[in-house]
Order: structure tokens, then sequence, then C-alpha cells
């Protein structure tokens, strides 16, 4: 689950998809309305009916395997333990002899994981206890009932199936055909092989064998399928991430509500703060509380339902289980389960301790968006086109009416050093004079329905196939035909978006794939939440390929899994333009980063409805500041370029683009350093502030990197904000004003329409290029600008990326990463990358310290130890001290001395 | 190690054929030339600060106006002047110096880039005047096509003034013909009116005779009927078998009570039961006839037939008719009052008088035709006059229009001009309406009707605004701006829809071009030298 690649690009776009369907929460299924969700939660805490055998018991060097039984139906099930190399433990349960594969999900970890040691220290009948390496951490197998507590010297950090919810519904044969089985009893034994019990079959439940909703039927050849786990994490309060969901950052309880879910959907204009899936799905849980921050991914694709419980303090149910831990069932308690149609257990267990861009313009008339952006002096590095730019939804074509010489429009482009996103979605039109249909269809590359034939469903172009991106032929095949040669009219300044890739099916249940449609041998129950992340895996590989592996590709998607990071960016889908949705985006971001996926924004001023100037404006300003950037609409709503709103109206919205021009070196640095720790760029505050219970709950102000906080303003008419500085011995420096505010405290500032409040951490240095052009390509050469604000100890650290900002060579060790430090009043950039070789044209101009004194005199000193006298200027008002051009290349070794 | 340094550019150009050297630093127009002199320090042009000279244009941001960086891209409000010799010299952000985009048509804005510009501005020059030349030709041909329109239009105008003045004459008379035949006609109407009155009196006073006929033959009837033992009187105890006479209506008759309907007397003979029986005759019902078959009591509620079985939607009708049939019904019924007799007589009536009112008298007869002949002559008269004001109103709406300020755009009114798409055929009909037509099927749709001119202050004629369109899902009504620019023909030659619903039209026509001076439109282009 390794970070992306980097593809560090801006900003500006304007939009269109098409007329729609409407908003409809009855279209989508609740807990209820899902079989296998209602069958798991009648299911109620108690005794877990399973049992360890542990004379099963296989240990090798880093694998524990061992079988458990239901002892209501005798069926057995196969545990194994794995210890991961950085403080993990995988657990996988499946079936032990199942009748026929379950599905185990593919390609979503990188490699591998690898393993570490794994040692038994005590056994006896009851159970045993392993060693999971350092820390005292121990896991706890308890035999009867089969039970798993992970502790930490005298500390339960997490038990499983404590409240006995693992749930394995074994495969069966139908039973219209196991009547006839009954009779023959030896038919039967030879069904279940070797085991050594008869199995009792459970009580035949309406839904297992077939299910509507609406008008849909599923016919569950397989029958039912699902499974279920429970984790309880004693002294936990807060857990985050499973998204995507438009909620809050910090999980709610579901106790009398519908469990959160999962299961990738095309919900039209969503609605606000409920569990509801949608367009992505990444099944990772993080449970943060002031001892430790936990981790806990549930590898599995299929429609997965999350409950979460938790009890505060005094209050926990289950108390006894930590009985033997004395003292500590007064603690605060919260309770996970996760239940899943298909597939198997697998489980990723991470143990802590440590808790773990830009913008984008979409329309037909680009060349009057275009010359309208250069007009009004607002930059921007995209334009997108949506369907309407294909030969009747045809991808891979260009409309012969609007689009005839797509080459010359990317040339004009390109003259202007800009580059363009084109729509291409995984519905293919069925159309025998269209090659991409036809070819696809002869080489038999369509996902089935369940009778066998090609799966075509109702889509933008009317009927449509859908590729099977689950198989590595259709991927590579998809690949290719992005190359120069295949996909007419496309070239080098020309990227990609996947919409619709949940896949979106207008006339299928939820609409979205039948469940019982074919991928091969499996079906689209088991591989539903990854279709997405497959499809922008080829598309992204597509790109690569037809630079021969040169350039690093831009692909956004809509649909997502674990691992979709890897491939480009993620938008929160089909928003609205209401003050609602662009303060959701934040929590929603917040959560994507902290599962992985950091290269995350939402269509600025929402993509249906239309805004008003003030919220526009305020978008902007919050867009600005997230990781991806891009203005979008709906083809319906009217035209909102930023120079339609009026002149006072642009010029916020050019200084607030401005702003995120001038920031794109420290964005870029981001990056790198997220693709190298997989640290999300846009960050809770409780991320840097682990031991500030106050920063737990905060969604309305995040961090990017540890460095930058940002308070949007997301009420219409707001006169002032409410922002928590965090840090008892940070200090804050306004980036406006360079006004300075001590950390650990709430403070009320008033807001104007200007801006919005961001401050920069003292201790820190961020490297800047205020000279904004048209384009960030434009910007690639031009000098920098050290915004170094001093800690309260006088001292700050930052660091400078750079490479060619468009190919792979950086894998080459062509780049540039240097750390810049100042302390005793000297800053110095020392090279952090020795090895590496590149140059620069780009220089230092200026330098900027903010919260510091005058000093006398100001040396610089080059590396070939040449020294000059600096000019400075000090403003004792603000405390801002300037030095006028150091004039240095930004990737040698230099140092300035105040005196 | 890329400090772009203090750099002065050295131009030679030609001036009135005359070569002059002149020193300037990089991207400072001819204009403010003097406030740069090299070896002077330099002030900022907003007095914020003096700086040594070198350090203008050093590829650092001094001065708060930008003005000490006219030809780095260091200031972010800085702005470089591109001579563009051989074309329009122009000012451009300096964000835009050495940014690899080629701006100037000189190259002057990428001398350090490493973009690779090639020096256009000869070739804009030229074709910018071969431009404006043939600008000029179309003007020039254009003003003449003008001011025929604007001949013929005076033309028609006074045309439309006669024939209006003619018409108003002729209005005039038939004024005075309505009057005259209103006058005819109500003289025809008044005898016709007394004779038909008086033949429907007769009839009248004759149905009356026959009505009291029946009644006492009717009254006679039911004195034979209440007097059971045939005695030649009815005595109580005979009136009292007649329930329906209860006058408390509790369901019998008490002795008193058919006292009282006897007025006091014990029994009663033929002569006194008349006085009983105008009492009495309403509520009797006769022994002979069963008492369900009574005639309909309330012919009001019956006038909606009563809808068979179909209980569940009484008037199904009404979810059928569409607007078009209710007015076509409507119309019918107005025909059928049309036709229908004047008839006051009630169904019950009609029942009980089956006899119908005799055809009028020859005399009577005359009158009406006379009648008739006067009111047809009347309608027909009045009919010319409708006509008359109707052609009246359509002249002086088209003179009342504001047809520009020679009259020049007069001739557009009542055209229309087409402009076919991909997709639709647009057609703007000027001082009417403009609409939008799929070329494959579907309807029309109003993109606005005429509202005003609308251009700049300085001239209102060079824009149309049509407006209240048909809306649009979830938003404005449709509406359209036409610009007019000068041209040869008359033609639409572009629509676009900049924002949603708000379309825009470009048109072109000589209603608009300008007189040209004499002079030659080159000389027109100023050029820096």
């Amino acid at each position: 689950m390794a970070a992306s690649c980097v593809s560090l690009l801006a900003v500006v776009v304007l939009f269109f998809c098409l007329s729609a369907h409407a908003v409809d929460r009855s279209n989508f299924k609740t807990c209820h309305q899902s079989s296998f969700c209602q069958r798991q939660r009648e299911l109620k805490p108690g005794q877990s009916p399973y049992r360890a055998l542990l004379d099963t018991l296989e240990l090798s060097n880093s694998r524990l395997a061992l079988q458990l039984i239901n002892d209501n139906n005798k069926v057995r099930l196969l545990l194994e333990l794995y210890r991961l190399q950085g403080n993990m433990t995988r657990l996988k349960i499946n079936e032990l002899k199942p009748l026929k594969p379950r599905y185990e999900v593919p390609d979503v970890l990188m490699a591998d994981p690898l393993t570490e040691p794994l040692s038994v220290v005590v056994q006896d009948e009851n159970g045993l206890v392993l060693s999971l390496g350092g820390a005292e951490q121990r896991l706890i197998l308890n035999a009867r009932p089969f039970r798993l507590d992970i502790i930490e010297g005298p500390q339960v950090l997490m038990s499983v199936n404590s409240r006995g919810l693992l749930a394995f519904e074994h495969l069966r044969a139908r039973k219209d055909t196991k009547s006839e089985s009954d009779t023959e009893e030896t038919a039967g034994q030879e069904n279940v092989g070797q085991q050594i019990d008869e199995i009792i079959e459970d009580e035949e439940k309406p839904g297992m064998w077939e299910e509507v909703f609406k008008t849909h039927s599923d016919s569950k050849p397989d029958g039912p399928s699902s499974i279920s786990l429970d984790f309880s994490l004693p002294g936990v309060e807060h857990i985050y991430g499973i998204p995507e969901h438009a909620d809050t950052l910090k999980l709610k309880n579901t106790d009398g509500s519908d469990p959160y879910r999962l299961y990738n959907l095309d919900v039209f204009q969503y609605e606000l703060h409920n569990p509801m899936a949608l367009y992505g799905s990444v099944p990772v849980l993080i449970s943060h509380s002031t001892e430790r921050t936990m981790g806990l991914f549930w590898l599995n694709a299929a429609e997965t339902w999350v409950d979460i419980s938790t009890s505060s303090a005094g209050q926990t149910m289950f108390g006894k289980m930590l009985d033997f831990v004395p003292g500590s069932s007064e603690a605060p308690q919260t309770d996970v389960r996760w239940m899943s149609e298909s597939g198997i257990i697998d489980v990723f267990i991470m143990l802590g301790p440590k808790p773990t861009g830009r913008l984008h313009s979409v329309r037909f008339t680009h060349r009057a968006v275009d010359q309208g952006f250069d007009e009004h002096d607002i930059p921007y590095d995209f334009i997108w086109l949506d369907i309407e730019h294909t030969d009747g939804k045809r991808y891979f074509t260009w409309d012969p009416s609007n689009f005839p010489q797509p080459k010359d429009m990317l040339q004009g482009l390109m003259d202007k050093r800009r580059k363009l996103v084109a729509i291409v979605d995984p519905h293919i039109k069925v159309d025998s004079d269209y090659k991409i249909h036809s070819e696809i269809r002869s080489k038999n590359l369509y996902v089935k329905n369940k009778d066998g034939g090609d799966y075509e469903g109702w889509c933008w172009p009317g009927n449509a196939g859908y590729p099977d991106f689950t198989n590595p032929d259709m991927r590579a095949w998809w690949s290719s035909m992005f190359a120069y040669d295949q996909y007419e009219g496309s070239m080098e300044n020309q990227h990609i978006w996947n919409d619709m890739n949940e896949p979106s099916v207008f006339n299928g249940p939820e609409v979205t794939m039948h469940k019982d449609a074919l991928h091969g041998v499996w079906e689209h129950r088991d591989v539903h939440n990854l279709y997405g992340l497959y499809v922008q895996k080829a598309t992204a590989d597509g790109l690569i390929q037809r630079s021969r592996g040169v350039e690093r590709p831009f692909v956004l998607t809509r649909a997502f899994f674990a691992g979709s990071q890897r491939y480009g960016a993620v938008w929160t889908g089909d928003n609205a333009a209401e003050w609602g949705h662009l303060k959701i985006s934040i929590p929603m971001c917040l959560s994507l980063g902290l599962v992985g996926i950091s290269f995350c924004g939402a269509d600025v001023g929402g993509f249906f409805k239309h805004p008003s100037a003030e919220l526009l404006v305020r978008w902007y300003q919050a867009g600005a500041y997230q990781p991806f950037f891009r203005a979008h609409a709906h083809l319906d709503t009217p035209r909102r370029e930023p120079w339609l709103f009026g002149l006072e109206n642009t010029a916020l919205i050019r200084e607030a683009i401005r702003q995120r021009y001038a920031l794109l070196p420290h964005w870029y640095q981001l990056f790198y350093n997220t693709h190298h720790t997989g640290q999300p760029v846009m960050r809770p505050l409780w991320v840097e502030y682990p031991e500030d219970m106050v920063t737990f709950a905060i969604e309305d102000e995040y961090l990017l990197g540890k460095d930058l906080l940002v308070h949007p303003v997301t009420d219409e008419g707001a006169k002032g904000v409410t922002v928590y500085l965090p840090g008892k011995h940070e200090v804050w420096f306004d980036v406006h004003t360079f006004e300075k505010h001590d950390g650990a405290q709430t403070l009320y500032l008033p807001v104007a329409m200007s801006s919005i409040p961001v401050f920069q951490r003292g201790g820190s240095i961020i490297c800047r290029k205020d000279r904004i052009r048209r384009s960030s390509s434009c910007m690639e050469s031009d000098p920098y600008t050290l915004y170094v604000a001093l800690s309260s100890q006088a001292s700050a650290e930052g660091e400078l990326y750079i490479d060619d900002f468009h190919s792979f060579n950086y894998e080459k060790k062509e780049f540039i990463h240097r750390r810049l430090s100042f302390s005793d009043g000297t800053l110095t950039s020392r090279n952090l990358a020795p090895d590496s070789q590149f140059s620069t044209s780009s220089w230092i101009e200026k330098i900027v310290i903010i919260g510091g004194v005058q000093p006398s005199s100001v040396t610089l000193t080059t590396a070939d130890g040449a020294e000059t006298a600096l000019e400075f200027d000090f403003d004792s008002e603000t405390a801002v001290l300037t030095l006028r051009k150091p004039g240095v290349n930004a990737g040698a070794d230099w140092s300035v001395r105040l005196r | 190690m890329t400090c772009v340094h203090l750099l002065l550019t050295f131009i030679f150009t030609v001036s009135l054929g005359t070569p002059v050297e002149i020193h300037r630093p990089r991207g400072v127009p001819l204009t403010k030339r003097q406030f740069y002199e090299e070896n002077k320090p330099f002030t900022c042009l907003d007095g914020s600060k003096t700086i040594p000279f070198d350090r203008v244009n050093d590829d650092y941001c001094d001065c708060k106006d930008g003005s000490d960086e006219p030809g780095t891209p260091a200031c972010p409000n800085g702005s470089f002047h591109c001579t563009n010799a051989g074309y329009r010299p122009t000012f451009i952000p300096s964000s835009r110096i050495n940014d690899g985009i080629c701006d100037c048509c000189d190259t002057t804005d990428e001398y350090n880039s490493g973009a690779k510009c090639e020096n256009t501005c000869k070739d804009l020059g030229r074709k910018e005047r071969e431009v404006l030349q043939k600008m000029a030709e179309i003007t020039r041909e254009g003003f003449l096509l003008k001011r025929q329109l604007i001949e013929e239009a005076k033309k028609g105008k006074q045309e439309k003034q006669d024939k209006l003045t003619g018409m108003q004459d002729n209005k005039k008379q038939l004024d005075e013909k309505v009057e005259a035949m209103r006058t005819v006609k109500e003289t025809a109407e008044q005898p016709e009116k007394e004779a038909k009155e008086r033949h429907l009196k007769a009839w009248e006073e004759q149905m009356a005779a026959i009505r009291l006929e029946k009644d006492k033959a009717k009254m006679a009837e039911a004195f034979l009927e209440l007097d059971d033992n045939a005695d030649g009187v009815v005595s109580v105890s005979e009136l009292q078998s007649h329930a329906e006479l209860d006058p408390d209506a509790d369901g019998t008759i008490s002795e008193t009570e058919a006292q009282g309907l006897m007025g006091g007397a014990d029994q009663l003979d033929t002569s006194a039961f008349e006085s009983v029986w105008t009492n009495i005759k309403d509520k009797y019902k006769s022994e002979s006839q069963p008492v369900e078959s009574a005639p309909v009591e309330t012919p009001g509620e019956e006038v909606k037939e009563p809808v068979g079985d179909n209980d569940s939607e009484p008037y199904p009708e009404e979810d059928i008719s569409e607007e078009d049939d209710e007015e076509e019904d409507e119309d019918d019924y107005h025909e059928e009052d049309d036709k229908a007799p004047p008839s006051i007589t009630t169904p019950e009536k009609s029942q009980e008088d089956e006899e119908a009112m005799p055809p009028y008298d020859a005399e009577t007869q005359a009158l009406i035709d006379a009648a008739q002949m006067a009111r047809d002559d009347f309608n027909e008269a009045e009919k010319a006059l409708k006509e008359a004001d109707d052609q009246i109103g359509n002249i002086e709406k088209e003179l009342s229009f504001d047809f520009g300020p020679d009259a020049e755009f007069t001739y557009m009114y009542s055209q229309c001009y087409e402009l076919s798409t991909s997709e639709y055929i647009y057609r703007l009909c000027p001082f009417n309406r403009v609409s939008q037509k799929p070329k494959y099927g579907g309807s029309e749709t109003n993109l606005g009707t005429w509202g005003a001119w609308s251009g700049p202050e300085n001239n209102k004629y060079l824009m149309m605004k049509y407006e209240h369109g048909t809306g649009c899902w979830q938003g404005p009504n449709r509406s359209t701006t036409v610009k007019l620019t000068c041209g040869k023909e008359t033609v639409v030659t572009s629509t676009s829809e900049p924002s949603r619903c708000e379309y825009l039209m470009e048109f072109i026509t000589p209603a608009v071009c300008q007189e040209t001076s004499s002079s030659d439109p080159s000389t027109h282009t100023h050029v820096e030298l």
C-alpha cells in the first residue's frame, strides 16, 4: 500500500457531465434490504460457537496455522497468522475445505509483505501465547471459545472474536440439488471431503439463494457466503477511516442506525451525514487514543458493512473480557464488526505506535475558456473534457463537429504549456462499427452475465458492454489503446480521467452491475469494489507505456479501493453547490488521506446547482489548500468561470489560485514525502499532535504536512472563525499578516472575504515560488523564496525537492533533495541526496525570516567559500526580516549567517 | 546560475525615414523613457523608493509598483512593453517574460527562456492592414447600401403614412356607415319585437285556457276518486285515506286535520270541493297512478348525465378533455345556444304542454325577415370597420418601431434570417422573435421575443435584445442578444450560448455601416517607430 507516483500539476477547470437521474435514497439498499447484512446483524454478541483445535497447530518460522470448528454445524475453518514487518499481524480465515474456492483479493498489495519470525511462548490445553517480536507484545489465542487478544505488557490492545461474532457462511450445495444427495449420504460426505464431523446445515433463511431488490433479482448460484468478525479496542474512543462516506471524520456509533457501508456506487447528488456507500471504498479503519494509533485493513472487495459501537469510560458492556487485566474495565472501548458478502477473512492488524495537487477546467468551448483565463490573468494548467467531447460517447474518439482537429487543440494548449484531461469511461458502446467494442467482443474480454453472454447495461452511450478489467489480458489490451498510434488525436499533454467506474449501470441494481455477472470464474459480487481500481490501473499503465515508461501519468478516478493512490488522484464525485458540501469536503479528504489516498479534492463550487458568488469564492479559497484542485460543474448549471462573478470576486478567486501556485514547491515536496512514507499530505491535527485530546474530533481545520495549518471558511456570511492552534510549545504565524500566536489555544479570528486563515508553524521553512505565471510549467525555472518561521527556540527546518516535474527519472536518482535548517542565526542548505544528480536553473530569490530580531549584518557563504554581504530589510512591526537576493542556485550548498 | 542581470536593449528603428538610436531599459515604453536615466539613481514611479540604477532590471523586485523591473518577471504587478515594430506596440504582464511562450510578435519577451520565437510583426502588420482595408471596403460599400436602405425606408414610410391617412379617411366613412346601419337595424327590430311578443302572448293565453280546463277535469276526477261511496260528497274519512295530504306529515290525517283541510266542514259537495281543491291539488296523488312514477322532481340536478356503473370516476370526461377539446366544446355550446328556439319553458312544463308554439303568421314573419336583413347589413359594416381598424393598427405598430435614426433597419421588419448549424436551425426575425429548431425533428424553442435596442450608450443600435423565451429547466427564460456588425449582406453568421440559456447571435447588416473618412485606412494603425 505504498504511496503513489508523484505527478505534480497545477490548476483550473470548468466542466460538464450530463443530465441525470434524480436523488433517490430508495435506489440504494439499507442493511435490512441486503440479505446477508440482515442475517449477520441478527446474530447478537455472545458465546462464540467456534473452538480452536490446538492439535491441528502447524508452526513454521513466520506462519501459524490451525483449524477452527463451529460446534453448532461442525464446519471447519483454517486460521493462518503471519507476523509482518512494520509491526503488523495478518490474520486469514477461510473454510478448510470449501465446496469451491473462495475469492482472495489480488493486486492490491504491491508485493507479498515481508514476514518476521513468530514464536510460541506458552501452550496448554486452553490456548497458546505467541510472541510478536519486541515491545512485549503477545498474542493470546484462547481455544474455547475461540478468541484472540493482542496485549502489550499488561495492556490489551485489541481482542478478536471477543464478542463471538465470527461468522462464516460456508459454501453449501443448493437445496433443490441437495435433496437428492440427502438420500445418498455418501455423496454428501464426498462433497465435504475428509471432514471428520458431519455438517449440520443451518436453517434456511430468506435471501440465501435468491435476493430481489426493487425490480432486480440476484440469482445467487452459490448461495450464502458471507463472513463477519468482531474486534474490540479497549481504551479507544476515536476511530477514523473506511472512506468513502459523506460524514464526519471521526466515525459515529452505528447502534440503532445502519452500519457504514462499503460498496462502490454512483450516488447522484449524495446526502450528507449518513453511512451510505459512495463511489469508492477503502476498508481501512484507524483507531487513535493518546496512547497509540492502530489500524485494521480488511482485505475484501465484496459488499461490506461496518458496525461501530463506542462506549465511554465506565460503560463497557463486555468488561469481563478484560478481567485478567485488573482495573481496566473502567476504560472506554470501541467495538468494530466487519461483515462482507463473500470472499475470505483477511485482515491486517497494524499496531502503531506511530500515528501515522492542484486546480484543474472542462468545457466545449475550450478556446474561449483558455483566452478567458489569460485575459483575467488567472493561472491554470488543465482543461478538462467530459463525455461530450467524444463521438457519441465512444471513448477514445473525438466529436467530429466540435473537435475536428484534436491535435491542433492539444498543440495550442502545449504552446501555452498547458495540458488537457479527457474522459475515458469503462462502459463501451455496443456498436459493431466501433473498434473498441468489436475488438473487446472478439477477444471475449467483456464481463459476462449469469448465463454466459456478454453483460450489457445502460449508460451514457445507451447500451454498453463492460470490459472485464479484473482480467490481466483485458487490462493489457486497454493500456495498449492509449498508444499515440491507437488513440487518434492524442498527444503527450493529454491525460485521462475515469468516471463511472464503480461501475455505473443505469439500469442495474443500485445503479451498478448485477452481482451474479461473471468475471471469469468469479462473480461480480466478489470483485465489485476492485473494479474501479483496475480501470484506473489499466489507464495509468497505458499512459506510462505510450511514453515507453518515461512520463508519469495523470489519471483521475471516481471509484477507488485500497491502493488506488498508486495510479493517480481521486475526487469526491458529484457534489452540490451548497455550503454543507464545501464543509464535508474537508473530512472526506482527510479520511482518504488517512488510508493512503492523499491526492484528493472536491469539485470546486459543487458539481450540481449554482453557487452564490460568496460560496464560490470560499470554495476556491478552500480548494486551493486541498491536494487536488479542480473547478467542475454540471452541463445544465450556469457557466461559472471565475470572471463571470464580477470584478471583485474575480480578483478574490485570482488571489486564491495564486496562493496555490506560489505554494506548489511545498505541495511537490509534500507529495514526494508521501510517495516515500505514505503519510497523508492533508492531515487531521491529531496525526501531528497525538496526545492532544482536543484535536481528536477537529475536522474544520487541518494540516498540510506538519507545517501549514488551514482553516477554510465554510459558513455563509461568516464574520469570523474559531481556530484551534495545537502544540503547547508551538508558535504559529498567520501567513497573510505574519502575526504570531501561541500554540495550545483556541482563537476567534475575524475573517474578511479576502482570504481564509492559514498559519505556518514556527520552526518550519517553506519554499515558495512567488512569481505566478500562466501555468505551473511556466514556473519550473523560476526562483524560490524561502519562508523561515522561527520556533520559540529561534530555529527552523524544512526541505526542498526538485526534479524535472514530469518523468520517472527521479527513480534514476535525478533529483535535488535538500535540507534547509536554521539555528544559531545561521541558515544552511544541505544535500539530503548526495548520490543523486540533477541540475536546476532555479535560484534563491529571497529569504523571509519570520519572528526574529534585526541583525546588524547578513553574510552569504557559497560552496566555494566565497562570502558576500546580503542587503536586508527588517520590519520591526511584524518582526519580519527580508534578505535581498541571495542569488544562489537552489541545488547548491550555501549558508547565510545573521549577526 | 541564471541570475538575470541588468539588460539594456538597443533598438534600431526607423522613424520618418531618419535612423535614430534610442537607449532605454528593456520593457520600457518610449513615453516613460525619461524616468530611466542611465547611471542616475532610479526612483520608483510611485515615488516610494530610490535605488541605484544597476538595480533596474536586475531580476529582483524593489519597487512596490513594479517599475524597477520593466524587463524581467520579478515583480508581480509589472508590465512589459513590446515595441513590435511593424505592428501594434503592446504591454504584457511581466509574468509572461521568459515563460517559454512567445507573446510579443517581435520576440522581445523571450530573451532568456530558450523558447524559439519568430518575429511575426511584419506579417501581422500586413495582415492587419489587409483586414482593415477589406473592412474599409466593406464599410464603404455597406454604407452605400445603407443609404439605399434609408432612401427606401423613407419612401416606404411615406407610403405607409399615406396609406394610413387614406385608411383613416376610409375608417371615418365606415364608422358613419356602421352608425347608419345600426339605426336601420334598430328601427326594423322594434316592430319585429312587438309582433313576436304579441304572437307569444296570444299563444300563452290559449295555453292558460287549456290548463284551466285540464285542472277542472282533474278536480272532477279527484272528487270521484275521493268520493269512495259515490254519495256525491267527500267525507272526512274519505279524505283521511289520502295520507299524502297530511299537513303535519306524520303519516296519518287526523279528523281535525281533515276538517281543517275541508275548511271546517264535515263533508263537501262538488262545488264546495272546488275551494278545497286549490289547497290540496299540489299534494294530491291520483289513486290510478303508482306513486313512484311521479314526474321528475328536480330536473336541475339531472343536467349531468348519470354515469353507468363506473362509480370510481363519476366524470371521466374531465380527465380526457384537453385544452383544445374544451375550446371546441365551448364553441359547440354557443352554436347550440344560437340554434335553440328561445325557450323559457322548463322540461316539466313542456311535458305538460304537449303542443308547440304555432308558427308565426305571415305578417310577423315578414317583420322578422326585414329585421334579419338589417342585422346582416349591420354586421357586415361592423366587420369592415374592424378590418380597417386592424390594418391601421398594424401600420401604426410598424411605424411605432424604432428602426434606427434614419429608419435604416426598416427593411428587416417582417423578414426572417436563418443560420443552420450541425444540430439546429436558428431563426432571427428582427423586431419579432428568435427561435431554434432541431434539424432532425423536435419542436421549435423560442429564444426570446423582441425587447429593445441594447447596444452601448454611444450607439444602442449595435445590439438587439430578445427576451422572455421558453423557460429553461430549473433556470431562467431563454433570451438572446443579437450583435450587429457592418457587412454588405444581411446574414446571421454565428450563434452561441455563452451562459446557460443566454444566447448570442452575430448578425451582419449594411444598416450599421458607418461612413468612412476619406483618408487611407492604413494610416489609422498607429505604429510606433
